[in-house]
């Protein structure tokens, strides 16, 4: 009674394996993978498809936060480019010898106020509104990123405390784990407001979620985005890295609201 | 869809199941039938992955087999390449957080084969070695596959560990759990909702499965 039991699960089981060899003999295991600060999340993905159609080269890529990502490379991660959202990352990684040198400023990052259609502060969108939106209860819920390892969370803690927000807003706050979960936290109406990278605030499927306003970039310190390769960075890597300077990859990056070196 | 981040976590079901297999019936027989001082213990150290929360485990995982433990170091002296940030690491951080679900079912299965008929083997001139095979495997078997379907299913749903020991690495650590999370904070809820589909398919099969087999077990003995 059981034999037949027996015998399906081994078929089944033989197909299956076969059925993964055969996908992984497909998937080519010299594509490079990169580590990518989160705020780049749909430019990057743009970028790279745009090289992949030029050069018949694929990357991989990884977002995550700029600290996270830092510590995955201190621990031996197999990444081969590193774009962080924030320059010390990148110097602190010089600094340990995992770095091929000390890398080069791919763009500025700004920072957006933003608010999902459903929340009051869409309609009055300005930091002057907060307090008052604050205290009536109308704004509950206010995302950052998590300033511990998230530039774009440490440079929005910065602006808050500059426009004297913080510590009326602090108990509000909620914290996303990067960037981009942040943005997530807002534009599905989670919370009625988030300070998010402009370069997101753009995408379309988040600007039709909402609305959003620059932030004025002397309310914090300059997010000086920094790529660097990582040592034994594959050639695909190195022509990525190379890429990534051409002025087509740099005209893609300005639609995303980053300033780009040359403008810098 | 993300066709790499299904195929890696099929993969690592399957070999989680392989290596599992041989391992968890040996310790769940003998957990079964025999007695000894600190049992309660071992039987409680298979359980803790139950209760202990992924970070937890991870983060043990990334200290005792990171680059600067010395598991690690041999390890990547030996094939070249680390243990975290690979699959290598990830099937075995798998098979850590499986071993209830393996073992568990076995002992039970084990547990329901009466002591009188392994007797009687052996008094028709069964060696252990035969009763295990003719007698005491097809009355477990039951068990043995649930166990195995568990695994499986488990392997599949396995998140917090995985994003600890892997760090989301494309074709590499990053299951279909993590792809989904991956695109549920790209806003991309067409790619999230067709994958969160498919495991949640692939568990509901899966459990049906077990529940089936139970049944089954349970009709058999009575």
């Amino acid at each position: 009674m059981l034999r037949p039991l027996l015998l399906a699960m081994i078929m089944l089981l033989t197909t299956l394996w076969s059925s993964l060899n055969h996908a992984e003999s497909t998937s080519a295991n010299s594509m490079p993978v990169i580590a990518a600060a989160s705020d780049l999340s749909y430019a990057l993905v743009k970028v790279s498809n745009q090289f992949t159609n030029e050069t018949g080269q694929r990357v991989r890529i990884s977002f995550g936060s700029s600290g996270n990502l830092k510590r995955l490379i201190e621990q031996g991660a197999p990444f081969e480019l590193f774009m962080s959202a924030d320059e010390d990352y990148v110097f602190q990684l010089a600094k340990q010898g995992l770095t091929a040198d000390q890398g080069q400023v791919y763009a500025l990052g700004r920072l957006a106020l933003f608010a999902p259609n459903n929340s009051t502060l869409a309609k009055h969108l300005s930091f002057a509104a907060l307090p008052g939106l604050l205290t009536e209860g109308e704004v509950r819920k206010f995302a950052i990123a998590n300033p511990r390892h998230a530039p774009y969370g440490r440079a929005a803690r910065e602006a808050l405390i500059n426009l004297k927000l913080w510590q009326q807003i602090e108990p509000s706050l909620v914290f996303g784990e990067n960037a981009s979960q942040t943005t997530l936290f807002a534009a599905s109406g989670s919370t009625q407001g988030a300070i998010i990278p402009h370069s997101l605030a753009l995408t379309p499927s988040v600007s039709e979620k909402g609305a959003f306003h620059l932030i004025d970039e002397n309310l914090h310190n300059p997010l000086r985005q920094r790529m660097v390769l990582l040592k034994d960075a594959s050639e695909t890597a190195q022509q990525f890295y190379v890429y990534l300077q051409t002025a087509a990859a740099r005209e893609i990056m300005r639609e995303y609201g980053f300033t780009v070196s040359g403008e810098m | 869809m993300e066709w790499s981040s299904l195929n890696l976590s099929l993969k690592l079901a399957f070999w989680t199941c392989v290596i599992l297999l041989p391992l968890s019936v040996l310790v769940g027989r003998a957990l079964a039938w025999n007695s000894f001082r600190g049992k309660a213990f071992v039987e409680a150290l298979v359980a803790v992955p139950l209760v202990l929360p992924p970070t937890v485990l991870g983060y043990y995982l990334i200290l005792s087999f990171g680059n600067a433990s010395s598991i690690g170091r041999f390890y990547e002296a030996i094939t070249g390449h680390s243990l975290v940030f690979t699959f290598d690491g990830l099937l075995l951080a798998s098979i850590i957080f499986n071993l209830p679900f393996a073992i568990q079912p076995m002992q039970r299965a084990f547990e329901a084969v009466p002591m009188n008929v392994r007797e009687a083997a052996w008094c028709s001139g069964m060696s252990h070695w035969v009763t295990f095979w003719k007698i005491e495997l097809p009355l477990a078997w039951t068990g043995m596959l649930s166990a195995l379907v568990l695994t499986f299913a488990h392997t599949l749903g396995e998140f917090g560990v995985v994003l600890m020991m892997g760090g989301n690495i494309p074709e590499e650590t990053r299951t279909l759990s993590i792809a989904i999370y991956d695109r549920v904070q790209m806003f991309d809820y067409d790619s999230a909702s067709v994958m969160s589909a498919v495991l949640l398919s692939l568990s509901v099969l899966a459990i049906t499965f077990v529940y089936v087999l139970g049944y089954r077990r349970r009709r058999h003995n009575a």
